[in-house]
């Protein structure tokens, strides 16, 4: 696999693996000393309070494809978000306002460590990441988005889940009068989603805080969102503030809505069709009027890193 | 009361250029002059292409009617008018559906009318506007006579798909096909009661 940078983010934006390394060590050393006296940029991930805000040190990652990257436009104004609206730009226009400060994300449940905390302090201790993955929605569209964001099974070991713990499950903010969407029933309020374990510990999903080496805008999801680029859009939960920890298969937004059409585990498959329309092509955002669809591959083209968690598993009956 | 005559003078060709606009500003907009597609511009034409000719059936629906309420007699010189550009939106509806969507791609075309229904009955609902549309000459009225009025009675079934072609196309907001559903309700409402009333007399 290539790495390929993005072409928004300046190579000098970009940690290189040396200094990475050499401050791996030095954040060991310094913990050891006592970290409280050093500045949190020097620590992880230093979290802007505003959307659009330049991220700092951001590391390139294996997982990145070379594909082209789909500019900053289509990606910010053309978004399922029914918390501000149905509407492809209804998230664009209405997420104008929602101030996604200040707030914090409670982990619970089958875990050694739980409670309520800060985004700052949640993602404080990470490096962050540019990943550029593949978007697929399950509206049969798809986008290439450079994501910056930490690998959500770093974010999971910290908490120690229990082995009871079988799922993770997410829950984005209920919150009428910030997210207009809501007064509407088009969905179970709050949005919920949900990853087996083993899932949520594969390298791939990400727990995203920016795009193009920015802050998150709030139509993407500010201040934090799931990525899993294997299944179809929207088991990518924006507005994240609830991580639990649980014993069986949480139930999940769009399959309370519709259970015949989405599936808890929404891999991309290009051989089964959606009732109503086939998954066996794909329109790629930003490809022009006249450009014809391009074939939808299975797990999205990520089936080198997720295939072995579905052995055995019917996709047909469990999609 | 307005005469048919001065109606046709003076109302036909504006009425023509709002019919046409609809259709203009997808070319300025594609250009960027008026407004723009948005991030999925395929998607974009064929929603507004799709909306515009339902709104269009409609609105030919409601020409008896309010002919019938108003007394307006000239309002039925837009009928036809209203009718055609109803399949001509329907047509481009289809037809950025077949190229820009499908790429003229057959097996792809041929799967989807034949396995999703939403697409079977929007196709359905096409090929009834086509009849209509081939018929809707003076001379095929002529010379169908009694059985060009059974034809054009085939415009409610039409209307019935393609709002039903909107409303299982939709993802799970169907606040727009619900007022699509609420008004084409009424409007064939009103004919079954007026149905009723003349056998009643």
């Amino acid at each position: 696999m290539l790495i390929k940078r993005s072409s928004t983010i300046k190579s000098s934006e970009i940690t290189s693996e040396d200094n990475y390394l050499n401050r791996r060590k030095f954040i060991q050393s310094s913990t050891l000393i006592g970290g409280s006296l050093l500045s949190s940029r020097l620590l992880g991930a230093n979290l802007p309070q505003e959307p659009f805000a330049e991220l700092d040190d951001v590391k390139s990652s294996l997982y990145s494809t070379d594909e082209k990257i789909n500019n900053f436009l289509d990606v910010t104004s053309y978004n399922n978000y029914y918390e501000f609206g149905t509407g492809k730009d209804d998230p664009y226009r209405n997420g104008k306002d929602f101030q996604s400060r200040p707030w914090s994300i409670e982990v619970t449940g089958e875990a050694e460590k739980t409670g309520i905390f800060d985004i700052e302090d949640f993602v404080k201790p990470y490096l962050l990441e540019e990943r550029i993955y593949r978007m697929r929605c399950v509206e049969a569209w798809s986008m290439v988005i450079p994501w910056v964001g930490i690998p959500l099974a770093d974010i999971i070991k910290s908490f120690k889940p229990l082995s009871s713990a079988t799922h993770v499950r997410f829950e984005t903010l209920h919150d009428r009068e910030r997210m207009p969407g809501q007064k509407s029933r088009v969905l179970k309020w709050p949005y919920r989603e949900g990853l087996t374990m083993a899932e949520a510990m594969n390298p791939l999903p990400l727990l995203a805080i920016g795009i193009y080496g920015r802050a998150l805008p709030n139509q993407n999801g500010a201040p934090i969102r799931l990525v899993v680029p294997w299944k179809y859009g929207f088991k990518g939960i924006k507005g994240i503030v609830k991580m639990s920890f649980v014993k069986s298969q949480p139930k999940t937004s769009w399959e309370m809505a519709a259970s015949n059409e989405y599936g808890f585990y929404a891999n991309v498959n290009p051989k089964i069709s959606h009732p109503r329309w086939s998954q066996a092509r794909e329109r790629r955002i930003g490809s022009g009027v006249f450009a014809s669809k391009q074939p939808t591959q299975m797990f999205n083209g990520y089936g080198e890193q997720v295939a072995h968690l579905y052995d055995g598993l019917n996709l047909r009956r469990h999609f | 009361m307005l005469s048919s005559r001065t109606a046709r003078k003076l109302l036909k060709p504006p009425v023509f250029l709002i019919c046409i606009l609809p259709f203009f500003l997808i070319f300025t907009d594609a250009f960027e002059l008026t407004g723009n597609l948005g991030a999925n511009p395929i998607e974009e034409i064929q929603d507004r292409l799709g909306n515009w000719g339902l709104r269009f059936l409609l609105l030919t629906l409601m020409i008896s009617p309010l002919r019938h309420i108003t007394g307006q007699i000239w309002l039925i010189l837009f009928r036809r008018m209203l009718g055609l550009f109803t399949f001509f939106y329907i047509l481009m509806h289809f037809f950025t559906w077949l190229i820009l969507e499908q790429s003229l791609y057959i097996p792809a075309i041929t799967e989807d009318i034949i396995t999703r229904p939403f697409i079977t009955i929007g196709f359905l609902a096409l090929l009834i506007l086509l009849l209509l549309t081939i018929t809707s000459t003076n001379k095929m009225q002529r010379k169908l006579q009694k059985k060009w009025h059974k034809i054009h009675r085939l415009v409610y079934s039409a209307s019935i798909l393609a709002v039903w072609h909107y409303w299982w196309q939709v993802k799970k907001d169907i606040t727009e096909p619900l007022i699509y559903v609420v008004i084409l309700s009424i409007l064939l409402s009103y004919r079954i009661w007026m149905k009723y009333l003349r056998k009643n007399k």
